[in-house]
């Protein structure tokens, strides 16, 4: 072409543009009309189905979620922290403090490409704290936690008993990540020396605990958070807010449940190699579980044990049910059923890996279903059954029509709604919903993004759930975990370890704010408190 | 025989060799217009989904596009506009080369973010079954085409301006 264009030409230049040059020349030009045309005409129609979906619904579609309000960070609030093991330093991260070996590890696969996990770290706001305390019994994550909190200039403190870093007067409030069974203990000192406190799931490990610490909680005046930090999921606020404009209809049924299929997913951790009574307070591990020798397993995999832990029950079902609390608004259930049994991991421990359990709520007129394997992944999700549609709930929610749904039937049959798509779908940190009307969009819709994204930016929910503790401290307003959402989750926790350990259903009576059909000696009999 | 062939140093193309030559350019810019259009008209839309799902050798390149919110709206503008201009241009038959190239390297990055290559699977569903020829390499070729026999100097706009330059 190059050629023929420095070529001599031969055509007559002398009459210039005729009137056949100029149809031919543009010829082609009202294509360029007809795809314009076709384009409006096309995109009327899928507005036509979405507004027919959304005006049925009664949903605005251009609703945006609102973003996190602007947090208050202009106090400093010194920190102490309880517990520095696989959780301890994820929650340190979260405020803002990695260790240098996460940092070197994060560093080094970057240069691999993108690393996601160390950029929503370096993008995360700064909390304006300062750890003036670290405590952990085992003294290799003592010493790890007082590196990776001390980094601006000030030096952190390791205590060896965390009585005395819970009074410490350079402390405001604590973070407790320890095993289950100190979870109360600490978090009930630490409200009567004024300190306030996040507190890693489940809430308690005995049922006594419970009523001790929301009392303590509820007279002091203390801002507690729960460590659920799926509070923060944008997601489920959205979830919420759709339900409450009563998208599903009645709602008569909830399932969720939890897939793992791996060692590290049923708590067998890696034991640290220079553990050993020598590094280890074996006495304050124990605390107030049955004393028994020195044992690698017990301190390192203490979820494997009732004495420590609260079995799938406390660890995961009360994730779900958080989150579920957190749309419906359940509180506690009339009664539970539980069952389950160690059928995989015969490794000795003492809690089930696989898992059921039923809670009815008869006054709201539903169900609530929890189930567990700790060895299969395959994909089930977590779904909110409604007479005119269900939801499926994570990162992203996709509510689906019902084929007899009464409230739809009418755009069922004029073919508005497609039962073959979902009604619509919505992901965390786009700009609106999107009514589905195509089955690629139905596609990418399924695909949920692993981080809660505001105002654009990617953000660690735990970061998220970190900042509103302190914001509830700073501005003395009550966290998205409160400890009347901890009071339910705990209770509820304790029923399915009660059902599954009695054998029978459990009641729980309102008025009492108790157990219907259990008895104070049962309790200790069963759970030792 | 179109006598315009000669005059507009062009190789003697038959009736019949131009119209399916022009029906081919018109095609794929609709295609690639439409596409953009589109893309332009959902203000929700972004290629991250896209870009995350890349597959292959070139994978990393993708998601490094999609890591960052101010390179993903760089890429996001490029592409929609990219698409626009580059089918306008083959529709009306304007800078035909330039907009053919501009289509190759396009595809190009399209068919290299999911390439049909043995062991490769997608999340995103396709319509066919595919071993390392696919429908986006296919119009990289017909593009190709276009390039080697070109034709908007007979019919579209670059006839207005080849006459035009070549006026004096």
């Amino acid at each position: 072409m190059d050629n023929q264009d420095k070529s001599n030409t031969t055509e007559d230049n002398s009459s210039g543009i005729t009137r056949r040059d100029i149809i031919k020349g543009l010829a082609t030009l009202p294509v360029v009309g007809g795809a314009i045309y076709g384009a409006y005409k096309k995109k009327k129609y899928e507005r036509m189905l979405k507004t027919g979906i959304f005006s049925e619904i009664g949903v605005d579609a251009e609703t945006k979620m609102e973003s996190g309000s602007e947090l208050n960070t202009d106090q400093q609030i010194r920190l102490g922290i309880i517990g520095f093991g696989i959780r301890g330093e994820q929650l340190a991260r979260a405020a803002g403090f990695a260790t240098e070996e996460w940092m070197a590890t994060q560093q080094e696969r970057a240069k691999n490409g993108n690393n996601i996990a160390l950029n929503t770290f370096t993008e995360q706001s700064d909390l304006n704290i300062v750890f003036n305390g670290v405590c952990d019994i085992f003294t290799v994550e003592a010493e790890a936690a007082q590196k990776a909190v001390s980094n601006n200039g000030s030096q952190a403190k390791i205590y060896e008993n965390w009585e005395d870093l819970v009074r410490a007067d350079d402390i405001d409030a604590v973070i407790i990540a320890t095993p289950d069974h100190w979870h109360a203990p600490m978090a009930i000192e630490a409200a009567k020396a004024g300190k306030h406190v996040y507190v890693e799931k489940p809430l308690t490990h005995k049922i006594q605990e419970t009523y001790d610490l929301y009392d303590i909680v509820k007279t002091s005046g203390i801002v507690l958070q729960l460590g659920h930090q799926f509070r923060q999921t944008e997601s489920y606020g959205k979830a919420s807010e759709l339900i409450r404009k009563n998208v599903l209809g009645p709602i008569t049924m909830v399932q969720t449940n939890t897939n793992r299929n791996s060692a590290n997913g049923a708590w067998q951790y890696p034991i640290h190699e220079k553990a050993s009574p020598e590094t280890i307070d074996w006495e304050k591990f124990i605390g107030n579980a049955p004393d028994v020798p020195f044992n690698k397993d017990h301190f390192f995999r203490w979820r494997k044990y009732w004495a420590y832990g609260t079995g799938l029950s406390g660890d995961l079902l009360t994730h779900d049910y958080d989150a579920i609390n957190q749309i419906l608004n359940l509180g506690i259930p009339k009664y539970v059923s539980a069952s389950g049994g160690i059928y995989f991991f015969k490794d000795g421990r003492e809690v089930p890996d696989v898992f059921n359990v039923i809670f009815e709520y008869p006054e709201k007129d539903m169900t609530f279903q929890y189930s567990a394997s700790l060895a299969n992944e395959f994909n089930r999700p977590n779904i909110i059954m409604g007479h005119d549609a269900t939801m499926e709930v994570g990162n992203t929610i996709t509510v689906y029509p019902d084929r007899r749904s009464s409230r739809y039937a009418d755009k069922i049959k004029d073919g508005t709604i497609d039962l073959d798509l979902p009604l619509f779908s919505y992901t965390s940190g786009s700009e609106g919903l999107d009514a589905i009307t195509s089955a690629t969009e139905r596609y990418f819709a399924s695909k949920g993004l692993l981080y809660t994204f505001i105002n654009g930016r990617r953000v660690d929910v735990t970061h998220l759930h970190i900042a509103d503790w302190l914001n509830g401290i700073r501005t003395n307003k009550q966290p998205k975990c409160n400890i009347d959402y901890g009071f339910e989750e705990a209770i509820v926790a304790h029923m399915g370890t009660l059902s599954l350990k009695l054998g029978r259903r459990i009641e729980w009576d309102h008025k009492e704010n108790f157990f219907a059909n259990v008895s104070w000696d049962e309790i200790y009999e069963i759970l030792k408190g | 025989m179109d006598d315009d062939s000669t005059k507009f140093n062009l190789l003697p193309y038959s009736n019949a060799q131009l119209t399916i030559l022009v029906v081919l350019r018109v095609a794929i810019g609709w295609h690639i217009f439409y596409e953009g259009l589109t893309k332009l008209l959902n203000p929700n839309w972004s290629s991250v989904g896209y870009l995350l799902d890349s597959k292959g050798i070139f994978a990393d390149f993708f998601y490094f596009l999609a890591s960052d919110p101010g390179i993903l709206k760089v890429v996001d503008f490029l592409n929609v506009w990219g698409l626009l201009i580059i089918g306008l241009c083959l529709i009306i038959g304007l800078f035909e080369k330039f907009a053919s190239i501009g289509g190759i390297l396009l595809l190009g990055l399209y068919y290299f973010s999911h390439p049909p290559f043995i062991g490769l699977d997608f999340e995103a569903p396709g319509e066919g079954s595919y071993l390392l020829v696919n429908k986006n390499l296919i119009e990289v070729l017909a593009i190709g085409i276009n390039l080697y026999f070109p034709n908007s100097r007979l019919i579209g706009i670059d006839r207005l301006l080849y006459k035009m330059r070549n006026k004096k």
